[in-house]
């Protein structure tokens, strides 16, 4: 007789899982005293927040001035001053933005605010006319509303050739430079014609080149049309713009820029097109290589001197490119990260089926490589909003630039302005920051819902 | 040239990996409605053979030709053998952030532009017929590894593939959930399929093969009926590779 042998004689029962026992005061024990580490961290946690949150609270709100309309009011508080806010209010939104003009930042804030709400909500319908109005259309519309459209364009192509300027003597309807759209036109016809030839000779289908080139052509028109137009609005100038208003357009642009371009330069670092693969490893190295100050001076103070005679580019849009261009660096490396975490498998599947290298990217390898670095990009993203403040040193006015210009003021000068300044200005960025990062945790969770490996 | 009926042909292909020579010379017809098992010991080049006929590999000599169409450079023509060739891997590879369904229909509606509804009745067609319509709305990391090999396969099917290439489908499954995906070939096998099959399911082999191929150092050692192949083997690699695989 052994006892190994056994034959069960009865099924065991299904029974239900054990509660939880002990409610508040077993979670506490279980949690913050279940061994002489726990019960130091927690006694050293507990004596921490002591330490920090009375004198945080008292600054923030219990010895904080809360009304008043001058520095009077502040004199012999411990607090925060608020009411400086409040004064200065205006100008750390908008800057210098003329007051009479302060609606059209209002409706581009108020329109972004829709459409990002719009993309980042999963419920709401219509999520591809949401990103093409956002990506598309919106960038356009807030570049008119915020400068005032009505750019004055001068030459297309041929107009370099001949001086088509000259000939019509400047002449505009509705604001349009008619030299400039008599040349768009007939250069437009001329490229199309050119790609119709080029691609027959070259044994492709011309009239496909054709229809392509006319379509990316009518797009332009359409846009620089719109840019061109007069629609009345003032100009301003962006030298203008200041405080939240330069904060959000680099750092929205930075954002919505820098991923789409470091997820080109990720797949060309992975390329098997040598040209392609040096260019996007020369690229990325390059801006990885450079501060962020350094190519903001560059390109403010450096590039006008190697750009042909008259040719300026405005001040802020070579920031924006500036940080644009480093922050895709940044991402490429991210977005590399996910994509070698990608089994070969996947490709190799996608490809079996028939899937082409672009559906097979779009489709099976970077939902997923995105998903697995969301935490990367997300700090990429968090990283450049702050890192907007830089442009500070060339001489664009953000929040933060726009803060520290009201210290300046004699008449809000009192022992807490410099404090309640900065103490405002971080719980700005902090509301952004932490918005953001917990929006991406949001995503993280619904990504991986029900997707065990 | 091509001969008619002929679904794949290998002609003196030849591989190698930097020095290595892992294809010597294959020569190899497969005709329609044939059933061929690929057989050998481990690093023998197998699964190296199965996947340059739909490029996964390249070759560098000789010349393959798919359903009349030979592999060259030419990526469209690569495209449209992939498209009729079906594959189905050792580890299953399923596409791990979409449902089972959008992994049966991702490759009509995108490589073969049917429309998503007729997609979905084609992909619940083979879904049944592979034995598990009940899980279509699941992920792939929900299923047994039995259920998601029957998937993969259904996965290959729905784009009416004319060849399907298996390679080591069940061994990477535990025991007791080799038969259902073994089932499911048979079936495919009985509608007349024509399958490549690197398999070491012998008695799989027995069943629907209409030709055991034995390879051993990148070369196609010795080829035959099943029957054959088991009772007199001729060469003697195959005699001691048999002996080792059938105690
Ligand atoms: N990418 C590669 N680079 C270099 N050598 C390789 C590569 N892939 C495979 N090999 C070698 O080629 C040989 C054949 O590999 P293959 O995968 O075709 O073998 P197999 O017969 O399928 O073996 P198994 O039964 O283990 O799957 C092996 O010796 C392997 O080491
Ligand atoms: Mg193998």
């Amino acid at each position: 007789m052994s006892d190994i042998a056994f034959v069960r004689k009865e099924i065991a029962p299904m029974a239900p899982p054990p509660l939880a026992v002990g409610g508040i005061l077993g979670w506490m024990r279980k949690n913050l005293f279940s061994g002489w580490f726990n019960i130091a961290m927690t006694v050293m946690s507990l004596a921490l927040i002591a330490l920090i949150l009375p004198p945080l609270l008292r600054f923030f709100f219990f010895d904080a001035v809360w009304a008043g309309d001058s520095r009077e009011a502040c004199l012999g508080a411990s607090g925060a001053c608020w009411p400086f806010i409040k004064a200065k209010f205006g100008q750390l939104v908008y800057g210098f933005y003329p007051i009479a003009e302060r609606w059209r930042p209002d409706i581009v804030f108020a329109l972004g605010a829709i459409l990002l709400a719009g993309l980042l909500i999963p419920r709401v319908p219509f999520k591809r006319w949401n990103s093409i109005l956002f990506f598309g259309v919106f960038p356009i519309v807030a570049l008119i509303f915020l400068g005032g459209g009505n750019f004055s364009l001068n030459q297309f192509i041929i107009g370099r050739i001949i001086p088509l300027a000259a000939m019509l003597q400047g002449a505009e309807l509705f604001g349009l430079t008619l030299s400039f759209w008599l040349d768009f036109v007939v250069s437009s016809v001329l490229i199309t014609a050119v790609a119709y030839f080029v691609a027959n000779a070259l044994g492709a289908d011309g009239r496909f080149a054709a229809r392509a080139a006319a379509a990316l052509l009518i797009g332009l028109g359409a846009v620089l049309l719109t840019l061109d137009f007069d629609f009345g609005l003032v100009p301003v100038e962006t030298r203008q713009w200041g405080g939240l208003l330069v904060t959000l357009v680099v750092s929205v642009t930075g954002i919505v820029t820098s991923l789409p371009l470091g997820i080109l330069l990720a797949l060309g670092r992975r390329s098997h097109l040598p040209i392609v693969r040096v260019f996007s490893v020369c690229f990325i190295e390059f801006w990885r290589g450079v501060p962020l100050i350094t190519v903001l001076f560059f390109a403010t103070y450096m590039l006008p001197l190697f750009l042909p005679g008259g040719l300026t580019i405005d001040g802020l849009l070579r920031a924006l490119i500036g940080v644009a261009l480093f922050s895709a660096a940044y991402m490429a490396e991210v977005v590399r990260g996910g994509l070698q975490a990608i089994p070969k498998g996947q490709t190799e599947a996608a490809n079996a089926l028939g899937l082409g290298y672009w559906q097979t990217m779009n489709k099976v390898v970077m939902p997923q490589a995105l998903a697995l670095v969301i935490p990367g990009i997300v700090g990429n993203f968090i990283g450049l909003f702050k890192d907007t403040t830089l442009v500070l040193i060339v001489a664009l006015f953000d929040l933060l630039g726009q803060i520290r210009a009201a210290f300046s003021d004699p008449s809000w000068a009192t022992p807490t302005t410099l404090f309640t300044g900065f103490a405002f200005a971080g719980v700005v960025y902090f509301i952004f920051c932490f918005g953001m990062s917990r929006y991406s945790m949001f995503v993280e969770r619904r990504t991986s819902a029900g997707r065990r490996r | 040239m091509a001969e008619a009926g002929n679904v794949v042909e290998m002609i003196g292909v030849n591989k190698w990996y930097g020095q290595f020579h892992v294809l010597r010379d294959i020569n190899m017809k497969v005709a329609r409605g044939e059933r061929i098992v690929i057989c050998g010991p481990s690093g023998s080049g197998k699964s190296t053979m199965i996947r340059c006929i739909n490029r996964l590999e390249e070759h560098q000599a000789g010349r393959i030709i798919v359903d009349g169409t030979e592999l060259t450079n030419d990526l469209k023509k690569i495209d449209e053998i992939r498209r009729d060739v079906g594959m189905v891997f050792q580890h299953f590879n399923l596409f791990p952030h979409l449902t089972i369904l959008e992994n049966l229909t991702l490759a009509p509606i995108y490589v073969r532009q049917i429309p998503k509804k007729e997609a979905e009745e084609i992909a619940m067609h083979y879904l049944t017929r592979v034995k598990i319509p009940e899980q279509a709305s699941k992920y792939p990391g929900q299923l047994s590894g039995g259920q998601q090999q029957r998937v993969a396969i259904a996965r290959a099917l729905c784009m009416k593939p004319k060849l399907m290439l298996f390679d080591e489908p069940t061994s990477a499954l535990d025991p007791e959930m080799v038969k259902e995906v073994l089932d499911t070939m048979v079936q495919l096998a009985k509608d007349g399929m024509t399958m490549l099959c690197v398999t070491h399911e012998m008695g799989f082999a027995r069943q629907v093969a209409n030709r055991v191929v034995f390879m051993d150092a990148g070369q196609i050692i010795e080829a035959n009926s099943p029957d054959e192949f088991f009772s007199h083997p001729q060469h003697e690699r195959t005699k001691l590779f048999l002996s080792q695989i059938l105690h």
